[in-house]
């Protein structure tokens, strides 16, 4: 689903990926941990090019990310192709990133509406069962400042859900959270890998979920790729000295 | 035990009695309200036994027919400035920065010059526009010409004055829109952009209405800046408040008079904008706060049902307003 041949990305001088090879196959949950300043963030974003990469080939289900290849040459998309990319990948982030000025349900329904042509009475029925399967059927008209912050991250899951994406990218989806918040969004995201059987990418320092949800882990560090297997394997028996210290220090 | 007020149902004595303290006095504000009282009356006691003064004229010209008809061409004046300022504003702040650099720099070069110069001078740039353009045409290459038209019949003393106070507006409105809409985190742009939106889209449907709380006031404070300036197109002899006032003052010699005549219309009018604006900043206040504040009529049906209220006792009271319906 997800294919990087060594991806690099640099901000200024600053080289945040250095040479990133992974591949995520259909219906597999990958979680990535490390470090802050490895390099995760930066990589989930590239996938759905929210920044650009310098090198490397990286691409979604066959497809360049952010270009075409005819023959030996590549040509950036256009913006219209770049936006239809994005809309069959959805996106968590860390800070929820709601439309404070929608409702609920307003937001669920937005990108449907606008960018699906969808209509708006078939959005708004879709937004209310997406919004019951994230467990706030009683939220439709609440304003997301009316919510708390594991009630918003499930809105912004259900958000994303509504477009029907191929691919989920989660950004630290519980790092912004109170502790005691966390586990029901967790929840959420255990039941799109189970019962949907969605393509996940998770950027996470959660390694209960990583162990029990993910069907791989890979661990990150200075923009490389140090170690990646079975998330059980790794968690218990880390094969490089940088990913022992790490799970050290958080586990 | 925890600390705070009673749970509904836990036994009143629990709570320790209310504070009952001497509340400090202010002398101060005693004297000065008796300096403040003592100088109004005395400003106004000047003004009213001011031998030469009229108030009889002020009376008579208040709902005078020219001034009554200066007044609705003052409000015309102002609705359609604002009108192009707003939307050419908005145009101009998105172009201002727009990725596009071409777009963005016509923008910047825009605001430069409406913004550089004196709207009174652009009013008089348009209205003595026909003595070096008598007519004005637009022909495609190849002769054919698809309108013709003097201009002074195109742009009249009233059109003048609209291009000149719209166009100098929009400058000042870009850059306030521009603040707006740098003001939006910009994780809402992202989030957006993830669902698949268009740049566009993005502005329109979700950076926009959320700058719309910081452009709003600013866009107030010129609306009433506006129907001010708009008495600058009398030197566009265009016949709104201010010129009616000077045309009747010429005429007879009651110069403060109908100065008064003229503010208290002016009053009058900045006093109901202000009303609106509130309205306005409550309606895009919404999703930022959690209850929404009162209209200034809640508020005062709140005070008259509260000023007089018992200081809040223990255990529960039925009969308080509930802030929380």
């Amino acid at each position: 689903m997800v294919k990087a041949e060594a991806v690099h990305k640099s901000f200024g001088r600053l080289e945040v990926l250095r040479g990133i090879d992974l591949e995520v196959y259909p219906k597999e949950v990958m979680c990535i941990i490390g470090p802050s300043g490895s390099g995760k963030s930066t990589f989930l974003r590239c996938i759905n090019h929210l920044e650009k990469i310098d090198a490397g080939r990286l691409s979604v289900d066959g497809e360049l990310v952010g270009y075409r290849e005819r023959g030996n040459q590549l040509y950036e998309l256009p913006d219209r192709e770049i936006c239809r990319k994005r809309s069959e990948i959805g996106m968590v982030f860390q800070r929820f990133n709601l439309f404070p000025h929608m409702t609920a349900l307003e937001n669920i329904a937005e990108a449907p509406i606008q960018v699906k042509k969808m209509s708006r009475s078939t959005a708004e029925a879709q937004a209310r069962s997406l919004l019951e399967r994230v467990g706030l059927a009683d939220k439709v008209k609440a304003y997301p400042n009316q919510l708390s912050g594991g009630q918003q991250q499930r809105v912004a899951i259900a958000r994303a859900l509504a477009m029907e994406p191929k691919l989920m990218l989660f950004d630290e989806p519980t790092s912004a959270l109170d502790p005691e918040l966390v586990g029901e969004v967790l929840d959420v995201m255990r039941a799109l890998a189970n019962d949907l059987g969605m393509t996940m990418v998770v950027v996470t320092h959660e390694m209960g979920f990583a162990r029990e949800v993910g069907d791989s882990l890979v661990f990150m560090d200075g923009g490389v790729v140090v170690e990646a297997g079975k998330p059980r394997e790794v968690l218990a028996n880390p094969q490089h000295e940088r990913t022992r210290q790490f799970l050290s220090k958080v586990l | 035990m925890p600390v705070g007020p009673p749970l509904p149902g836990s036994p009143a004595g629990l709570r320790p009695e209310a504070i009952k303290a001497i509340p400090v006095r202010h002398p101060w504000r005693w004297v000065s309200t008796v300096v403040v009282v003592a100088i109004v009356a005395e400003v106004i006691y000047i003004f009213v036994t001011a031998p030469g003064m009229s108030w009889g004229a002020v009376q008579q010209y208040l709902f005078g027919r020219l001034i009554l008809q200066g007044i609705v061409v003052t409000l015309e004046l102002t609705v359609l400035a604002m009108v192009i300022g707003v939307v050419l504003g908005v145009v101009m702040a998105v172009m201002r920065l727009s990725p596009n650099p071409v777009v963005s720099w016509v923008s910047w070069f825009y605001i430069w010059f409406f913004r550089g110069t004196p709207v009174l001078v652009q009013i008089f740039f348009w209205y003595n526009l026909a003595s070096i353009l008598p007519h004005i045409a637009l022909s495609i290459p190849g002769g054919h010409v698809l309108f013709h038209a003097s201009t002074n019949d195109l742009i009249s003393p009233f059109t003048a004055a609209i291009l000149g106070l719209g166009l100098n507006e929009a400058a000042y409105m870009a850059e306030i829109v521009r603040a707006g809409l740098i003001s939006v985190e910009h994780g809402q742009t992202e989030a957006a952009q993830a669902l698949g939106m268009t740049r566009l889209l993005v502005m329109r449907r979700i950076v926009l209405p959320q700058a719309m709380r910081v452009i709003v006031p600013p866009t107030g404070n010129e609306t009433i800046s506006m129907l001010k300036t708009s008495s600058l197109a009398f030197v566009a002899t265009v016949p709104e408040l201010f010129t009616r006032q000077e045309q009747i003052s010429n005429a007879n010699f009651d110069v403060i008079e109908l100065a008064i005549v003229a503010s208290i219309w002016y009053l009058a009018m900045t006093s109901i904008l202000t009303v609106g604006q509130y309205y306005v900043e409550r309606y895009f206040a919404r999703g930022t706060q959690r209850e929404l504040p009162l209209t200034p009529l809640q508020r005062f049906r709140r005070m008259l049902f509260t000023f007089h209220a018992p200081p809040p006792q223990a255990g529960p009271v039925p009969s308080l307003p509930s802030q929380h319906p």
